[in-house]
């Protein structure tokens, strides 16, 4: 965006001026209906209509429209070679525009791992592109008078039999409104010259220089700076504010007091923030909060809403004939998104007409609940993503934005708030905290007759969705309620999903009469009681894959353990899927993994002891497949846990960018690391007491990294898969499983802090 | 407020500003420079680091008014995306980032540390990167880009 300026674009308007083709969208459901269950945003360019997912400019350019934006992850570099491998164009030549909600599709969020499968399978993004290469065709066949299989195009420029005619001059003779074709035919990976290539980031240069435009740095003529005062402790509302205590402050415009919502506007940040600090401002006690070293036992307890996700209904029969019981207890704590950058958002509204900057993982629903909280139309708010800090999940992105539109309403001038590090940790979504019974039966033999698998985790809000804005801090100070909670018990489950990896991969996932599971044990069951927590809640990178995985991952180690089995050779034991197979082997071979059960023969000594771990998963089942094996040493004595080499394999199906997926399978690896050692959410009676990088310990760039390599799988024929959240799924379970290998001790409480590895040698002595 | 003089990137620049407001406010709001960030307001983790005469400081503690009359310098002022400094030549050859937010710390707190310190041993350059983060965990290609400048002030 240049400076100064608002950023609005008619869409209709932009088309006209780049040019002709525009490719409209026709499936039977819309894109976010088709990914969420939820139908589009009304107002939302539909898709069997009029909206495109691409212009072809008179002038030869093509620009691309898409509802998956670029939050660091690399996306946007795949979509533009995406776009020019099925056109035909060179990588520059394409010009990619996401999550703008006055240009580009509602594809729900961008968020889930579910960029790469949404846009570079047979649908969407890349349909619209191979519609358009085939309708091109079509023209130029007709211009040339050649068939369509003797044209060969390079360049934009279409050639056959000695002629010869350019997209620009077939556009440029014609209007034409085309329907997605769910016939047409996708260039195949064998085919690639673009796509599939480890093509560079276009933004990293003005990244590395100092002169990309963050959130942070969007300005606006006459643009005010707001700071919130958030609660003091959870659950206080406002007694009284009384202005007056900063009135006489330089630069404070405005005091904002709406419900429990406290804030400020002033000239510049460090006025507001300076008045933010001192304005004088009454607020009730808390509702308090659970003791943080009882918290996984009380969630036990409380009233639950139940689902049954399988049930075999023959477990305790099975359980009851077993040669051996194993049975294990694992917690996840709270952790939290800790933006680098705490959130900001830049917000204009003018009377009944609002402007967001935002850097939103869903702008579509920002819209929608952006236009609940001004009491707007929805039609009159535009909301333009604008790249933030990365999020891997849901930060505090949602409700900064809240906050900028509020204080821009009541200041009717544009604003732009940044959050405090403490507002940004105390009041951001966690990440939920898990408590994981597993229980499982052997046979004589050593093999897995009956897995039980009961889970408990907590959560209050979410991602705001079209209507809930109350999901998030700012919504509920604003007097929106949170999505409401019912108790009940568990349904038999009708239909088969493993999305959140609750069903391990071991086991056959019977539902409906057959098995749609990745592994062999036939007597299975998996219940997960959902309870309230005290504290918002929502996704946070693989949320609750992640830790559901943990549980599998580390008991299926035990059970090798116990069974005196190699960790790899019973996991291939008991999996039936080729990629979960694939995946498991290849870190093993890249490992030179030695075949025998753990814990290893080191193990008993004193000092440093190093032994290797192993972990695999089916992200939600079937959206991508992770495999590594990590080498960690533990002092024994202080008991550190140092990880020294990792080897992960991933299988995203056809590989888009070498380069984005390794980069993505190194930065999940080492931030499930550090999620693994060192991150917890902690508390007192009232309060979140992690509100820093002090309290809050993220692995910094200076530690002795482990050496991560990464083994890419590619899958030319089959479908795209997520990529992002599959390596750091696997983490966790990977280290736990090392410190046993090394030491013959089983951590089962994240974070493997030095006092609970301690704690879990001294229970081995 | 008072009318304070900074050399900002080899300009110098009067400005209207609270002395005792931190040096980040001045380059990030008042200058408008977009490579020191605000992260964290707290000294805690790099993202607002600019160089005063050639050494890192976290400028969202650092008061403006300790800073006059001293050379500032921030990312822009290192290179651009057309003539990048070899240190930024570094990172954009690796590949070095993922949301590129913490780049301005990382790049900023390496380059101060390897100019006066060229012959650095890797631990000491893990120390010098001790209080610097990247949430996205780009930390490989990060020092990756970290050793090949270093190869480079070595030579």
């Amino acid at each position: 965006m240049k400076r100064g300026t608002s950023g609005t674009v008619d869409r209709r308007g932009f088309l006209k001026a780049a040019g002709a083709l525009v490719v409209s969208f026709s499936m039977h459901e819309s894109p976010a209906k088709a990914q969420f269950g939820s139908a589009a945003i009304p107002g939302s360019p539909d898709g069997r209509q009029t909206d495109s997912w691409l212009a072809i400019g008179a002038d030869g350019s093509v620009t691309a429209y898409s509802g998956k934006e670029e939050i660091g992850q690399g996306i946007s570099t795949a979509q533009q070679q995406l776009v020019a491998e099925e056109l035909l164009v060179p990588f520059e030549r394409v010009r990619l525009i996401y999550s703008d909600t006055a240009l580009t599709p509602d594809q729900a969020y961008t968020s889930g791992s579910q960029s790469h499968p949404a846009n570079f399978r047979h649908a969407n993004l890349a349909l619209a592109c191979a519609t358009a290469r085939e309708a091109l065709f079509d023209l130029a066949s007709r211009k040339l008078g050649v068939p369509v299989d003797q044209l060969s195009a390079s360049n934009g420029v279409i050639r056959g039999a000695g002629g010869s005619v350019s997209y620009a001059e077939l556009v440029a003779g014609r209007k034409l409104n085309l329907r997605l074709n769910p016939n047409a035919k996708r260039r195949h990976p064998s085919q690639w010259t673009v796509l599939g290539k480890p093509i560079d980031r276009p933004d990293m240069a003005a990244m590395a220089t100092g002169q990309f435009e963050y959130v942070h740095n969007v300005r606006l003529p006459g643009m005010l700076h707001g700071r919130v005062v958030r609660p003091p402790v959870v659950g206080a509302t406002v007694v009284s504010v009384d202005e007056s205590s900063v009135k006489d402050m330089p630069g404070v415009v405005k005091v904002v007091v709406r419900k429990n919502f406290v804030g400020v506007v002033a000239q510049k940040p460090w006025q507001a923030i300076q008045a933010a600090a001192k304005l004088q401002v009454a607020w009730s006690a808390g509702t308090g909060l659970p003791p943080i070293g009882e918290f996984h036992k009380s969630m036990r307890k409380l009233p639950s809403r139940d689902s049954l996700m399988v049930d075999s209904k023959d477990t305790a029969w099975t359980l009851a004939k077993a040669a051996t019981i194993l049975k294990a207890t694992y917690h996840h704590p709270y952790q939290m998104h800790g933006a680098m950058g705490s959130s900001c958002a830049v917000a204009d509204v003018q009377g009944d007409k609002a402007t967001l900057y935002s850097p939103t993982q869903g702008v579509w629903y920002q819209k929608t609940t952006g236009a609940m909280i001004l009491g707007l139309k929805p039609e009159n708010v535009h909301v333009i993503f604008k790249r933030g800090s990365g999020c891997y999940g849901l930060n505090g992105a949602d409700t900064v934005s809240y906050d900028a539109l509020v204080l821009s309403q009541a200041a009717g001038k544009p604003v732009r708030v940044q959050l405090s590090r403490k507002d940004e940790m105390a009041w951001e979504n966690f990440g939920n905290a898990w408590t994981i019974d597993e229980r499982a039966g052997l046979d004589a033999a050593g093999n897995i007759v009956a897995w039980e698998h009961e889970a408990w985790t907590a959560s209050l809000g979410n991602r705001p969705g079209a209507d809930q804005p109350g999901n998030v801090i700012t919504g509920m100070l604003l007097g929106f309620e949170p999505a409401p909670f019912s108790p009940g018990p568990a349904q038999e489950p009708r239909f088969y999903s493993n999305n959140s990896n609750g069903i391990p991969s071991y086991v056959a996932g019977r539902v409906g009469g057959s098995d749609h599971g990745t592994g062999a044990i036939r007597s299975e069951k998996v219940l997960v009681h959902s309870v309230v927590s005290p504290f918002w809640t929502g996704p946070l990178r693989s949320p609750a894959r992640l830790q559901n995985t943990f549980a599998h991952e580390s008991f299926m180690d035990e059970l090798a353990a116990h069974a005196k089995a190699d960790p790899v050779e019973f996991r291939l034991r008991h999996l039936r899927h080729p990629r979960v197979i694939g995946v498991l082997k290849a870190a093993a071979k890249a490992a030179a993994w030695q075949t025998r059960p753990s814990p290893g023969p080191g193990s008993s000594s004193n000092g440093i002891a190093t032994g290797r771990g192993v972990a695999c998963v089916a992200y939600e089942g079937d959206n991508g497949y992770t495999g590594i094996v990590v080498e960690a040493a533990v002092n024994r004595d202080t008991g550190k846990v140092t990880v020294t080499r990792m080897w992960v394999a991933i299988d995203a199906g056809p590989i888009s960018n070498p380069d984005g997926l390794r980069n993505q399978a190194e930065g999940g690896a080492l931030q499930g690391m550090s999620r693994a050692l060192g991150e917890e959410v902690t508390w007192d009676h009232e309060k979140v007491t992690s509100v820093d990088w002090r309290s809050y310990h993220s692995l910094p760039l200076g530690f002795a990294i482990p050496k991560i390599e990464c083994i890419l799988i590619d899958q030319p024929d089959e479908e795209a898969t997520g990529a992002g959240e599959t390596a750091i799924t696997v983490v966790a379970a990977a280290i736990g499983n090392a410190i046993f290998d090394a030491t013959g001790a089983r951590l089962r409480q994240v974070p493997f802090t030095a006092e609970r590895v301690r704690a879990a040698l001294a229970e081995r002595a | 407020m008072s009318a304070l003089t900074l050399k900002v990137n080899g300009r110098t620049r009067t400005l209207d500003l609270d002395p005792s407001a931190p040096l980040l406010y001045a380059l990030s709001d008042d200058l408008e420079l977009r490579g020191p960030k605000f992260g964290c307001g707290l000294g805690q983790c790099g993202a607002c680091t600019a160089l005063v005469n050639g050494a890192a400081v976290r400028s969202c503690v650092t008061p403006v008014s300790t800073v006059i009359g001293k050379e500032i310098v921030t990312l822009e002022g290192l290179g651009t995306p057309e003539k990048p400094h070899p240190i930024q030549q570094a990172f954009i050859d690796e590949q070095a980032a993922q949301c590129g937010f913490c780049l301005n710390g990382v790049i900023l707190t390496a380059k101060a540390f390897l100019d006066r310190n060229p012959r650095a041993s890797e631990s000491e350059i893990e120390q010098a990167l001790s209080t610097v983060l990247c949430r996205c965990f780009t930390h490989t290609r990060m020092h990756a880009a970290i050793r090949r400048y270093a190869k480079m002030v070595t030579k």
